[in-house]
C-alpha cells in the first residue's frame, strides 16, 4: 500500500476518533484567524485550559457513567457542595490543605457510592436517583453557606490549584524551563511508549502500520505536544489545573483501556446481561463507576473553589450538563459501551474554546448558548452518521 | 406458462468488495409455498432485504419483477404498499400492548381524526379467526406464548392485505406443537391465495410443506426443486446446501469409559418470585466426567432455568436442595463463583445475553476470563490477539479480521465465538443451551465435532436442545423435563423421539 493510500485508509477507518481532533483544530484555527492570533496567544490558551479544567475532570467520570448506560445529574451540586465543605474546612476549622483534599475526595467517593447503591442495588433509574441527589446537594450547598454567604479562601497553597503554575526554576528567553522540561519529558515518554508498543507487536508477529506513517504520526503528535508546551511556557508555564487534568486523563485512559476493570466497565455498558453471565459483577462495576464519578466531582469542586478563591452559594450550577455535553462532543454513545476518556477531555476543550473564542470576538451570551448547542447537536449527528456508515 | 408473482433476476449485492449475492435468480409462482434454504451467510436474509426495500433500489444490480412490473422499492413502506410483508425471526410486537392494538399498530382504523377502538377490536377478532388463534383481543402480548405471538404477527400482516408473505425461520422458537399449527396455517393461507416464502433450517418442515424449494449457497442460486415432481428430499437438500454429502450428521465417537461424577443435583428446586412459581422442581441429576447428557423438553419446561440455577443463579431464584461439584458441596453466590468452579454456560440467546455485539471478536473471546490475558489487573493486549487467533483457527471462525464487531458475523460464527469465550475459561463442565439453534447444517456438524473433541479431553457436557434428533444423536443419557420437573431419564441406546415426546408432554 502506498503512503497516501494507507493514510487515507487510516483516516477513513478512524474518522470517528479523529473527527473531534479535526473539529478542535478547525475551531482553533477559525478563532485564531478571526482574532488576528489573539486566540492562540499564550495567555489565552493558558486561561482557556484552566477554565476547562473543572468541567474536564467531570466529563471524564461522566463518560464512564454514560458508557455503562447511566447518567449522573447530581455532580454539579456535589462539586459545589464539596467545594464549600473544603472552604469551610480550610477557613473555619483551619485544617491543612494536605488533609482537606483527601478528606473531600473521600466524601466525594462516599456520595458517589451512595448514588451507585441506589442505582445498582435498589434499582432506581439513575436519572431519578441523581436528580434527587441534585436537589439534595443544592440544598446542602445553600445550607452550609447560608449563615456566611460566600466563603473567601485565603489559603495560597489551595488557591494555587486553580490559579497557580508549576515553579519555573529558571526562565530562558522568557520561557519557563521546568514547563519546557515537562513537555520534553512528555514527548520522550510518548515516543518511547509508541516504539515499545510497536516493537512488542512485531515480536508477536502482528501487523503494524508502515514505517513512514508511523514516523509521520510520531512527529505530528510530538509537534503538537511541543507546540502546546511552547505556547504555555511563554506565559506562566503549566498551571496546576492543567497538570491535574493531564494526570486524571492519563490515569483514566490507562484504567479504561489497559486494565481488567476498564474492560469490565465497557462490557457492562455493551451488554449488561451478557456481562453478568460472563461472571462480571455488574453491581460492583456500577458502584465503582459512580464512586469514581463522586471522587471526580469532589476534585472538580476543589478546582472550582480554588479558581474563584471562594465558595459561592451557586457554585456547581449546570456543571453536570456541561460535563454531559463535553462527554457527548467527545464521542460517547448513550447506547452504552462506546466512548473514550481522551474524547471527554477534547470535548471539554472544544466547549471551552468556543466560549473563549466567542468572548474574544464579543459575541453576545445569547448567541453563545445557541452556537454551543448547535455544536453539541452537530457532534452527535456526526457520530450517528459515521456509525451508520460503518455499521 | 407459469404465473410468477415474483421474479428476481440477476440480483447482485456487494458489501465493500464482498459479494453477498452473486447473480441470484429467484422465481415464485402465485399461490405456492416456496422455501428458501441455505447455510448461514448464504445470502437468504440479504435477498429478502433487497426484496423488501431495506436495501433500496440502486444499491444492488438486477431486477425485481413483482406482479409483472419492475419494482423500485426505496424503503420498506414501498414494498408493504405493494403487498409484500416480512415476518422476522425476532418478532416486532409491543409486549405491553394488547393483541388488538398490536394487530393494527401503524395501520390504525380511524373515525375522523380519532382511532376507532371498537371497530379495531371487531376487526382484530376477525383476523384472529383467520389465523385460528383463540384469545381475547384484549390480552396483553407479553401474556401469550411465543407460538401465539407468532400468530398475532401473522394476523397483523393479514390486516394489511398482504399477497406475498415472507417468514424468516418462523418455527425456530416454537415447540413441535406450535410449529405444526403454524405449518397448517400456512397451508390454509395458501388455499386462500396468499403466496408464501419461508426461510427455514428445519428440513422436515420444508419437506412437509414446500411446493418448491430454492437453495442458495455462497450468494448464488444453486437449484430450485419442485415437490410436485418429487425432487425434494432431505439428502438432496443437504447435498445442495453444503455441496457435499453428509453421511451421518452426528459424528460417532468411540465408546469410552466415564470418570467420576463431576456434578450432582439433589432435590434441586428453584422458585421464581417474580413469576410466583417453581421453575425447577425437585430435580435429581448426575453428570459424569466425559459424559454428554441431554436435557430435552418443550419450550418453557424449565430447561434454561435449570441451567441458570446451576450457573450462579443470576436470576436470583430461591434455591432449595444441594449441588455437588467434584463431590464437594457448593453454593454459588454469583456467576463468577460458578466459573471459578469450572462451569461454563453458553447461552441460548447469543445476541441477547451471550455476546457483546458491538465489541470485536477477540474482546468477546476473552471477556469471561480476562485473568488469562492480564497480570495484576493490567491487560496484555498482544496476548489477547494471540488468544483470539488461536480460537479463530481451532474453531474455524470465518472472519476477515479479529477486530470485526461480533454483531457482523453470521449466526454460526457467532456461536463459535460464544463457544470460544467459554472454552477460554477452561471449564470442566460445559452447559450448552440450544447450541445449534439458527445455524446451518455445516456449522452444526462442526459444533458436534468440537463437542466430541472436548469430552475426549475430559470435559463433561450438559446439552439443552429442542431438536430431538440432536438430543438422541449426541447424548449419552437424556433427561426429559416438563413443567420444571424431570419426568424421565433415558439412555442413548433405547430412546426414540416418541418416547421423549411422551415424557415431555406429561
Amino acid at each position: 500500500m502506498s503512503f497516501f493510500n494507507e493514510a487515507r485508509f487510516l483516516i477513513k477507518t478512524n474518522i470517528r476518533d479523529y473527527g473531534m481532533y479535526i473539529a478542535l483544530f478547525v475551531i482553533m484555527l477559525t478563532f485564531s484567524v478571526m482574532t488576528d492570533g489573539l486566540f492562540m496567544s499564550s495567555r489565552n490558551i493558558s486561561n482557556l485550559l484552566d477554565s476547562a479544567g473543572y468541567i474536564a475532570v467531570l466529563a471524564v467520570g461522566m463518560t464512564l457513567i454514560i458508557v455503562i448506560r447511566h447518567i449522573d445529574l447530581s455532580v454539579g451540586f456535589v462539586a459545589g457542595f464539596l467545594g464549600a465543605v473544603a472552604a469551610i474546612f480550610l477557613t473555619q476549622m483551619g485544617l491543612s490543605v494536605w488533609l482537606v483534599i483527601p478528606i473531600v475526595l473521600v466524601f466525594g467517593i462516599i456520595i458517589g457510592l451512595f448514588n451507585g447503591f441506589l442505582v445498582a442495588k435498589i434499582g432506581i433509574p439513575s436519572f431519578v436517583a441523581t436528580l434527587a441527589g441534585m436537589l439534595i446537594f443544592r440544598g446542602a450547598l445553600l445550607n452550609v453557606t447560608e449563615s456566611t454567604g460566600t466563603i473567601i479562601v485565603n489559603d495560597d497553597l489551595f488557591n494555587a490549584l486553580g490559579n497557580g503554575f508549576i515553579p519555573s526554576l529558571v526562565e530562558v528567553n522568557g520561557l519557563h524551563l521546568l514547563s519546557v522540561l515537562v513537555g520534553a519529558v512528555g514527548i520522550a515518554l510518548y515516543i518511547y511508549s509508541e516504539i515499545s508498543t510497536r516493537r512488542n507487536k512485531a515480536t508477536y508477529g502482528f501487523e503494524v502500520i508502515s514505517l513512514p506513517i508511523f514516523i509521520v504520526k510520531l512527529v505530528f503528535v510530538s509537534f503538537i505536544i511541543g507546540y502546546i508546551t511552547w505556547v504555555l511556557a511563554g506565559y506562566n508555564g503549566f498551571s496546576w489545573t492543567v497538570v491535574i487534568m493531564l494526570l486524571v486523563v492519563v490515569i483514566y485512559h490507562f484504567l479504561s483501556t489497559k486494565t481488567v476493570l476498564g474492560r469490565n466497565i465497557y462490557a457492562v455498558g455493551s451488554n449488561p446481561e451478557a456481562a453478568h453471565l460472563s461472571g462480571i459483577n455488574v453491581t460492583k462495576i456500577t458502584m465503582i463507576v459512580f464512586g469514581s464519578m463522586g471522587m471526580l466531582a469532589a476534585l472538580s469542586g476543589i478546582l472550582f473553589t480554588a479558581r474563584l478563591q471562594s465558595a459561592t452559594t451557586t457554585a456547581g450550577t449546570l456543571f453536570e450538563l456541561d460535563a454531559i455535553a463535553a462527554a457527548y462532543v467527545g464521542g460517547v454513545s448513550s447506547a452504552g459501551g462506546v466512548g473514550k476518556v481522551t474524547g471527554a477531555i477534547i470535548g471539554a476543550i472544544v466547549m471551552a474554546s468556543l466560549s473563549s473564542g466567542m468572548n474574544l470576538l464579543g459575541v453576545g451570551i445569547s448567541y453563545q448558548y445557541m452556537i454551543r448547542g448547535g455544536v453539541l447537536a452537530a457532534a452527535v449527528i456526526f457520530d450517528v452518521m459515521t456509525r451508520k456508515q460503518r455499521g | 406458462m407459469s404465473d410468477y408473482i415474483l421474479e428476481m433476476n440477476g440480483i447482485t449485492k456487494e458489501f465493500t468488495g464482498i459479494k453477498a449475492l452473486d447473480d441470484v435468480n429467484f422465481k415464485v409462482e402465485r399461490g405456492e409455498i416456496h422455501c428458501l434454504i441455505g447455510e448461514n451467510g448464504a445470502g437468504k436474509s440479504t435477498l429478502m432485504k433487497v426484496l423488501s426495500g431495506v436495501y433500496p433500489y440502486g444499491t444492488y444490480e438486477g431486477d425485481i419483477v413483482y406482479k409483472g412490473e419492475v419494482q423500485r422499492f426505496n424503503e420498506i413502506n414501498d414494498s408493504v404498499k405493494a403487498g409484500i410483508a416480512i415476518i422476522y425471526q425476532e418478532l416486532a410486537l409491543f409486549p405491553d400492548l394488547t393483541v388488538y392494538e398490536n394487530i393494527f399498530a401503524g395501520n390504525e382504523i380511524r373515525k375522523g381524526p380519532f382511532v376507532d377502538w371498537n371497530e379495531t377490536i371487531v376487526q382484530s377478532a376477525k383476523m384472529l379467526e383467520k389465523v385460528k388463534l383463540r384469545v381475547d383481543p384484549e390480552t396483553l402480548i407479553k401474556d401469550l406464548g411465543v407460538g401465539k405471538q407468532q400468530l398475532v404477527e401473522i394476523a397483523k400482516t393479514l390486516s394489511k392485505n398482504v399477497e406475498l408473505l415472507i417468514l424468516d425461520e418462523p418455527t425456530a422458537a416454537l415447540n413441535e406443537n406450535d410449529s405444526e399449527n403454524l405449518l397448517e396455517l400456512l397451508k390454509e393461507l395458501r388455499s386462500q391465495g396468499i403466496t408464501c416464502i419461508m426461510i427455514s433450517h428445519k428440513l422436515k418442515e420444508v419437506i412437509s410443506i414446500a411446493d418448491k424449494a430454492t437453495i442458495l449457497r455462497d450468494g448464488k442460486t444453486i437449484v430450485t426443486l419442485d415437490a410436485h415432481k418429487g425432487e425434494i428430499s432431505e439428502s438432496v437438500i443437504i447435498k445442495n446446501m453444503v455441496g457435499r454429502e453428509i453421511a451421518d450428521i452426528y459424528p460417532r465417537r468411540l465408546d469410552h469409559q466415564f470418570g467420576d461424577t463431576v456434578l450432582a443435583l439433589n432435590a434441586w428446586s428453584a422458585y421464581d418470585s417474580q413469576l410466583g412459581r417453581h421453575v425447577v422442581k425437585n430435580a435429581n441429576i448426575q453428570l459424569k466426567q466425559g459424559e454428554i447428557i441431554g436435557i430435552a423438553g418443550l419450550m418453557g419446561s424449565g430447561r434454561t432455568e435449570l441451567a441458570l440455577s446451576i450457573f450462579g443463579n443470576p436470576k436470583k431464584y430461591k434455591i432449595e436442595g444441594d449441588m455437588q461439584v467434584n463431590g464437594q458441596n457448593v453454593q454459588f453466590k454469583h456467576t463468577s463463583d460458578a466459573i471459578k468452579s469450572g462451569i461454563a454456560y453458553v447461552t441460548e440467546d447469543r445476541k441477547g445475553n451471550g455476546l457483546f455485539l458491538i465489541n470485536d471478536i477477540k474482546n468477546n473471546i476473552t471477556a469471561a476470563h480476562l485473568k488469562g490475558i492480564s497480570q495484576s489487573g493490567v491487560l496484555n493486549l498482544n496476548e489477547e490477539v494471540k488468544v483470539g487467533s488461536e480460537y479463530r483457527k481451532s474453531l474455524h471462525i470465518k472472519t476477515s479480521s479479529l477486530e470485526l464487531a461480533v454483531g457482523k458475523l453470521s449466526g454460526g460464527n457467532q456461536q463459535k465465538v460464544s463457544l470460544g469465550k467459554w472454552l477460554f475459561t477452561g471449564p470442566k463442565i460445559l452447559i450448552l443451551d440450544e447450541p445449534t439453534r439458527g445455524i446451518d447444517v455445516g456449522a452444526k456438524f462442526e459444533i458436534y465435532t468440537i463437542m466430541n473433541e472436548l469430552i475426549k479431553q475430559g470435559m463433561s457436557i450438559i446439552m439443552i436442545s429442542s431438536e430431538l434428533n440432536e438430543i438422541i444423536g449426541m447424548s449419552d443419557r437424556i433427561y426429559v423435563m416438563a413443567e420444571g420437573a424431570i419426568t424421565g431419564e433415558l439412555s442413548r441406546e433405547n430412546t426414540t423421539q416418541e418416547a421423549i415426546m411422551e415424557l415431555a408432554t406429561q
